[in-house]
């Protein structure tokens, strides 16, 4: 699904301050009958995240944390079984599961002596039975299940995409029988970056060369492709020569413009891929 | 010298006595020079007298020539030729005569007259002209002047050429032609030239002892002016302003700006690409105009003035030329060039009284009257010169023979050229744009063990992207005009610089450094350039894509400007501009010194290379087809030597070049005392010395010349390098093209040498006398004493492709030639290009270490009667085969001993329990069980390079090869190879082993801490799975709907259907069955949802869609959804899945909330698990007994405990589920589910 740079602005523009519930995305769905369900939704997540990076700053200041908690004290005491936390996200306008964090931390730092750890918190988030009060824990799952950009339930639901396409890319190389390199491999060898795959014997795709590919299973977006380059792309460029990137959800049209320059954007394994011929002399 | 000159044309003395004389002076002078027998009494006692100033004659005669010229050749040649003398000395050239008038002035000869001139030039013609005049000139003036048809005075606005610095040079010489005439060549604008008497004194031989204003005048700051002149090395450059501003009447405060300017503009070009955008424009507008409006003047051989005098001139002077005993050979070609293609007298030259051809006395009529007289100069000039014209390239070739004054002149020589460009094959090729590409990672060097620590290894890793990310920008963005390399670039070096701490990790950095040069400026891309000798191909080229297309058309069109002249001053073309402009930034004097260790090492490689020597006894045929690899191959060594020869230069001098001028008197001897205890950063004498006895100047010299080029202008004066100044010119005297010395060197060979030669002794900081003062104490080269037999100057190593590659401004002709043919600058002609060496790789096939002995004498002696080839064949195999070898070793042997190491790792561990005591220890232990078996290394070793090195050297050698030779050469492979991997390996395999254990340890002991269950067998899909199950990610998505539908908030129409759910848990099975997409993570998650789905069940908590009333689950179909659960748990999850959490005091909540509370499906369930072995008894009693803990509503606790009670008291029956419905009353009411 490659949009072009109005489309994809089209769409965002109907993103702007939506809360990251499944309500929102069914309407997105609904306004957008023609995309896919698939690229919609990594819009919309990377628009939220855009959107919170922004804002996260405000919600973190101590008199915001402050009054947020006392809002949430406040509303469980009148009735615990309401969606205190989780209404207070959405009015504010932040993510419920970040806000879970946000109380819970400032709950946690209350009711223990030492501040808690990181990896506390995020073993509570992912478990929210470890959390002492009963209440909050309610609140809590109730903020991450009902969250489709943030919190442990997404960051495994996009992990798992993210491998499910490596999966799937790495079956069609292997049908088309070309040899590569996967990530661990290459990792193994003492490589300091490693892209998904490095083809053993390069490949040619729409006459540009391809050293390696790299799959990402989201939408291509101006924000997060610039960021891809700087860390990925290029550092593959840099050691392994011109390559492939695959947005398996699409990606701006305009962006695919570092072609000349070694680095090519598809948004579906390509199937027109030219191979070296061995020449029977 | 005009007496020597004058006693010529008096036919007192003979040409060939001349230039005897003169030779012997240059070269040495025992030999006096009326001993010579063929020497005439006469005209030996003529010269005699004059023998004092026999070494200024050449430059005497130089400056004459250009003088004279100067009518003809009065401006620049369009082309923005640097070398301004002799571009701008061509007179007709397009615009003739406006131009030319200014030209003339300006910088008629390049030579001389002073580089800076030189480098003005272009940018005078472009932006406003130099001279006020100038630019008057140039646009409407040119009508004016060639309405007037006197004004020009002949020889004295030429300025010449460094010839009449020549004289100058040496205190005493004669006039210093520039000064003098610099008012006449440089009137106010408008102001039509003095008449030619006028002129004339300029011109006039009188020896004025100026040298030094002279010196002075001459602007050597800028390279682009050949020098050749006079001024005494001594003084060299000194920023002329005051002398130059104090001979050029208007100019001269302009001429401060334009200086200014063109320092500007040089340093852009320089980080400019190879095709400077600038030059397009401004050839643009002017030219066509130019071209329109001027009509050539026809010549005609009738019309030819004085021909026996000319014939005497052209003799001697091309006596000079072969005899080498000018400096530039190319500029003096050029020159001519310039004569057989001047378009028109700049004046008509006032009638002079002389017309009849007979008279032509003395110096004092012109040497060139007309445009008959120059084109018939020229042509004369060029016959002599044959030879080197028929070893042009093609397309010179063609245009000479083309040429119609030529044909008109001298029939037989354009025959003669006629038949050189049918039989030449030397097409010099485009080279298709060295697009950048990346050094690709090496595992060998570039992995971890190859740094000091994690930290340098990350450093390194993220400076290879800053540096490539600097490369980028800079290829976006240095050809725009605002950009400046400094302001866009520099901190961010720094900043990477700075990084650089360790010093291990500046020699990573020079290594990628200086292989993105060698990759960038070398060769471009290997792949896709085009192969000696062929023209791209039009069909391949329109093949390419678009881009690729008109990249390389727009390179054509810039293209002919890139050569600045024909002497132009050493640049950094292209990419070369990036690497400087990135040592200048970077400033730093730790990257530098690592620079320079990794350049001189390289290039002491690379210059000792065994390259493979011609055998000239080699049938041709097959011989021919290996000279093909052979050239290519010395093409790419010589042209990465020259690349880092000329990086080398750049930095080792960087520290003592400065735009301030050069010292004098005791400041220079203080300078002198000092930089002469420095060593020199590579000892070029020794290399050059050892590459002459060894007969390899062909490769040595080229690059030498490169380093040299960037020298300070102390340099010259060290000792060091004087006796290389002094070895190089002696070897520039030597090589004379028309001796037949093939076994000694090869013609395109010398050529090149002459031309690098010539180039460098124009390079400003080269003393100007340097050339013209060396009194050759010694004549002759002592090289012939120890030469071997067949050096590399004997082989055909150089052709016209390296040549051009290797001197681009020779293409400078090409250019002259086709400006004639096009009548106006146009652009037509680009037709330099870089080499494209296909072969990068391979050079590195040397002999590994000799064996010694009779054997290994043996075996060269074998290789000296074979094909070159062979060898390289044979000591390639070797080469690959025994490192192929160490790393088989590895991958299998020492791949065998650390599996070993690992088993025996984990026996320890579980002997001495999870701690398994100390790392250094247990490595220690390790090591001394398991190094030992390393010897077997060498007997395995030499097995695999037994077994595979004879089918390598069968598979590379022909087919016809004889049975003996071959076995041989498999002999000889397998020997090689296994000294090689052996030596290795028995200094090496012990450190191997222990580094692989060692990492094999650790390894090991980190995966025994943190996550031991991520070990756990895992099971895959079935042989018959076809994948079709759904995605994992799909899955987790999907409950984690139902969930948040569960927990709320919802719309009141939301909801589930009980088919849904079914389908769900369905899906779940088949996507746990196929583990083709799953990963432990999601796998994870998935388990912790189906407990939370289950939870959710037991409770009733789950919205079921459907008619009103039935707004929970059925008990029956709850029941079949956990045992469809339960099966899950039982039979598909491969991971642990989170059961305890069903007894969570959360989960179990979530019952507190439902009214009435059911008990009997958690009972249920407890029992399920308990039955199916999920759960034990005992565990789901603790669980149990910890939920009493928690707080909870009365009735709920009581309620709970009955509940544990009951479960507890359960006998282990297989049934027992009838009863538990009566554990509550089933109250089955209206349970609202929780919103």
């Amino acid at each position: 699904m490659i949009l072009t740079k109005a489309q994809y602005e089209e769409i965002a523009q109907c993103l702007v301050s939506v809360p990251p519930t499944r309500q929102s995305l069914r309407k997105l769905k609904q306004r957008f009958p023609s995309q896919s369900q698939a690229t919609l939704l990594s819009i919309f997540s990377q628009e939220y995240q855009k959107h919170i990076k922004r804002t996260h700053g405000k919600h973190h200041t101590s008199e915001a944390i402050e009054s947020y908690y006392q809002r949430y004290l406040n509303g469980v005491v009148k009735n615990g079984a309401a969606p205190v936390l989780l209404d207070l996200a959405n009015e504010v306008d932040y993510a419920p599961s970040l806000m879970a964090r946000l109380i819970l931390e400032r709950f946690l730092q209350e009711h223990e002596e030492t501040a808690p750890s990181k990896s506390v918190i995020n073993s509570m988030l992912r478990d929210p039975s470890q959390i002492p009060d009963g209440v909050l824990a309610n609140q809590v799952y109730q903020c991450i299940v009902n969250d489709c950009c943030y919190g442990p339930l997404v960051d495994c639901i996009k992990h798992a995409i993210g491998h499910e396409h490596e999966v799937l890319l790495r079956d069609l190389l292997l049908e088309k029988n070309l040899s590569f390199l996967d990530e661990d491999q290459l990792r193994a060898k003492g490589y300091d970056k490693t892209p998904d795959f490095i083809l053993q014997v390069p490949v040619a795709v729409e006459g540009h060369i391809i050293h390696w590919i790299e799959s990402k299973a989201s939408f291509g977006d101006e924000c997060s492709h610039h960021a891809y380059l700087h860390d990925q792309f290029w550092s593959y460029w840099n050691r392994f020569g011109p390559g492939l990137v695959i947005y398996w959800y699409g990606f701006i049209q305009e962006l695919d413009c570092n072609r000349e320059r070694g680095i090519l954007l598809k948004a579906c394994f390509p199937t027109n891929i030219v191979t070296l011929c061995h020449s029977i002399a | 010298m005009a007496a020597v000159l004058e006693s010529l044309l008096r036919e007192e003395v003979s040409v060939a006595a001349v230039v005897r004389w003169i030779a012997r002076s240059t070269r040495g002078s025992e030999v006096t020079a009326l001993t010579r027998p063929q020497d005439n009494p006469g005209e030996a006692a003529a010269l005699s007298s004059l023998r004092p100033l026999r070494k200024e004659f050449v430059p005497f005669l130089l400056n004459f020539l250009r003088e004279q010229s100067s009518r003809v050749l009065p401006q620049g040649p369009p082309t923005p030729a640097k070398a301004p003398g002799a571009s701008a000395a061509l007179p007709g050239r397009p615009g003739g005569p406006s131009r030319g008038s200014r030209g003339a002035r300006s910088q008629l000869f390049p030579p001389t007259e002073a580089p800076s001139t030189a480098a003005e030039a272009p940018l005078a013609r472009r932006g406003g002209r130099r001279r006020g005049p100038g630019p008057a000139r140039e646009r409407g003036g040119r009508g004016l002047e060639e309405g007037v048809s006197g004004e020009n005075l002949p020889g004295a606005g030429g300025r010449r050429l460094r010839g009449s610095g020549s004289p100058s040079r040496p205190s005493l010489t004669l006039s210093d032609p520039p000064n003098l005439s610099n008012l006449e060549e440089f009137p106010p604008v408008g102001s039509v030239p003095p008449g030619p008497t006028g002129t004339k004194p300029s011109r006039r031989i009188n020896p004025t002892p100026v040298s030094e204003e002279r010196s002075l005048s001459k602007p050597k700051t800028c390279f682009t002016s050949p020098p050749i002149n006079c001024v005494p090395n001594s003084q060299p450059s000194a920023l002329d302003t005051s002398p130059w501003g104090l001979g050029l009447p208007p100019g001269c405060r302009s001429l401060q700006e334009e200086r200014e300017m063109l320092r500007k503009e040089r340093s852009k070009q320089l980080q400019q690409s190879p095709t400077p955008t600038c030059p397009t424009p401004e050839l643009g507008s002017p030219l066509p105009s130019r071209a329109g409006s001027l009509t050539d003047e026809p010549a005609d051989p009738a019309r030819v003035s004085s021909r026996q005098r000319l014939e005497l001139v052209a003799l001697v002077y091309s006596s000079c030329i072969a005899e080498n005993l000018v400096p530039n050979l190319f500029l003096e070609l050029f020159f001519v060039f310039q004569l057989l293609t001047a378009r028109r007298m700049v004046t008509a030259k006032n009638s002079d009284p002389e017309l009849s051809p007979g008279v032509l006395d003395s110096l004092e009529s012109p040497l060139f009257q007309s445009i008959h007289d120059c084109v018939f100069f020229a042509v004369q000039v060029l016959e002599c010169h044959f030879q080197v014209l028929s070893n042009l390239d093609k397309g010179t070739l063609k245009l000479l023979a083309e040429n119609e004054r030529l044909l008109c002149f001298s029939p037989a020589l354009q025959g003669r050229l006629r038949a050189a460009y049918e039989g030449s094959v030397a097409k010099v090729s485009l080279a298709m744009p060295p697009s950048a590409q990346a050094v690709s990672f090496q595992p060998e060097t570039d992995n971890r063990a190859n740094f000091s620590s994690d930290r340098a290894f990350h450093t390194f890793k993220k400076q290879r992207d800053v540096f490539y990310e600097v490369l980028r920008e800079w290829e976006d963005h240095h050809e725009e005009p605002g950009w400046d390399f400094e302001k866009g670039l520099g901190s961010r070096i720094r900043a990477m610089m700075g990084q650089l701490s360790a010093a291990c990790s500046h020699s990573h950095f020079v290594r990628l450094f200086q292989k993105q040069l060698l990759q960038m400026c070398q060769s471009p891309g290997g792949a896709g350039g085009t192969v000696l000798g062929e023209a791209p191909d039009v069909l391949s080229m329109l093949g390419a894509d678009k881009l690729g297309r008109l990249w390389r058309l727009q390179e054509r069109l810039m293209a002919p400007q890139s050569s600045g002249g024909p002497c132009p001053p050493p640049t950094f073309p292209g990419c070369q501009g990036f690497f400087r402009d990135f040592i200048l930034s970077a400033s730093s004097f730790q990257f530098n010194q690592h620079l320079m260790d990794s350049l001189s090492l390289k290039i002491r490689e690379l210059n000792g290379l065994a390259l493979p020597q011609h055998e000239p006894s080699d049938e041709d045929g097959e011989s021919d087809v290996d000279w093909q690899g052979e050239r290519r191959q010395f093409a790419v060594v010589l042209l990465s030597l020259r690349l880092l020869a000329k990086f080398l230069g750049f930095v080792a001098f960087l520290p003592y070049r400065g735009p301030e001028p050069p010292p004098t008197g005791e400041l220079q001897d203080s300078i002198l005392a000092l930089r002469s205890q420095v060593p020199p950063v590579l000892d070029v004498r020794t290399l050059l010395q050892r590459g002459l006895q060894a007969r390899r100047a062909v490769l040595t010299v080229p690059w030498l010349v490169e380093f040299l080029s960037f020298a300070d202008h102390v340099v010259p004066l060290l000792d060091y390098y004087r006796d290389i100044f002094i070895l190089l010119l002696r070897l520039h005297r030597s090589l004379v093209l028309s001796q037949e010395s093939e076994a000694k060197m090869c013609f395109l060979n010398k050529l090149l040498l002459l031309a690098v030669l010539g180039w460098l002794f124009q390079i400003p900081t080269v003393p100007e006398d340097l050339f013209f003062l060396e009194e050759g104490p010694s004549d002759a080269f002592e090289v012939d004493t120890v030469a071997p037999e067949h050096g590399l100057d004997a082989a055909p190593v150089v052709d016209q492709q390296l040549l051009y590659t290797c001197c681009p401004y020779i293409g400078e002709l090409r250019k002259l030639l086709a400006l004639w043919v096009s009548g106006s600058t146009g652009r037509s002609g680009g037709f330099m290009r870089k080499i494209t060496p296909t072969t990068t790789t391979g050079l590195g096939a040397q002999p590994s270490g000799t064996s010694q002995g009779l054997q290994a004498r043996l075996a060269h002696a074998f290789f000296h009667n074979q094909p070159p080839s062979l060898r390289r064949t044979v000591e390639f195999v070797a080469e690959r085969i025994g490192s192929n070898c160490v790393k088989h070793i590895k991958a299998t042997l020492v791949a065998d001993l650390v599996r070993q190491a690992e088993s025996l790792l984990q026996e320890q561990l579980v002997t001495q329990g999870e701690e398994g005591g100390d790392p250094a220890q247990l490595l220690e232990i390790l090591c001394s069980q398991l190094c030992p078996h390393g010897a077997q290394a060498l007997a395995l070793g030499r097995e695999f390079c037994q077994r595979k090195s004879p089918g390598a050297v069968r598979a590379l050698l022909p087919e016809e090869t004889p049975a003996a030779v071959l076995s041989s050469a498999e002999n000889i492979a397998v020997g090689l190879a296994t000294e090689k991997a052996c030596a290795w390996l028995s200094a090496n395999i012990t450190a191997l082993i222990r580094r692989e254990v060692k990492a094999a340890v650790s390894r090991t002991l980190r995966a025994q801490g943190p996550e031991p269950a991520a070990r756990g067998e895992r099971r895959g899909c079935s042989r018959a799975c076809e994948h079709h199950a759904p995605l994992p990610s799909h899955l987790i998505s999907e409950i984690k709907d139902v969930l948040s539908l569960a927990v709320g908030p919802r719309d009141p129409d939301e909801g589930v259907s009980p088919e849904h759910l079914e389908q769900l848990l369905g899906q779940l099975g088949q996507t746990l069955r196929c583990r083709q997409f799953l990963c432990p993570p999601a796998e994870q998650h998935l388990a912790k949802c189906s407990v939370d789905l289950a939870s959710l069940l037991v409770a009733d908590q789950i919205p079921i869609l459907g008619p009103p009333a039935q707004y929970r689950l059925e008990r029956g179909q709850a029941r079949r959804l956990l045992h469809m659960l339960l099966s899950l748990w039982k039979e598909d999850f491969q991971g642990p899945v989170p059961l305890q959490l069903l007894l969570s005091p959360r989960n179990v909540g979530l019952l507190a909330d439902t009214r009435p509370r059911e008990w009997d499906l958690l009972l249920f369930l407890l029992r399920e698990l308990v039955e199916k072995g999920l759960m034990g008894r005992m565990e789901i009693e603790a669980c149990l007994g910890s939920l009493h803990q928690a707080q909870w509503p009365g009735d709920f606790a009581e309620e709970l405990a009955t509940l544990s009670n009951l479960f507890l008291a359960e006998p282990h029956l297989p049934e027992p589920q009838l009863r538990t419905c009566e554990l509550v009353q089933p109250n089955r009411g209206t349970v609202l589910a929780q919103s």
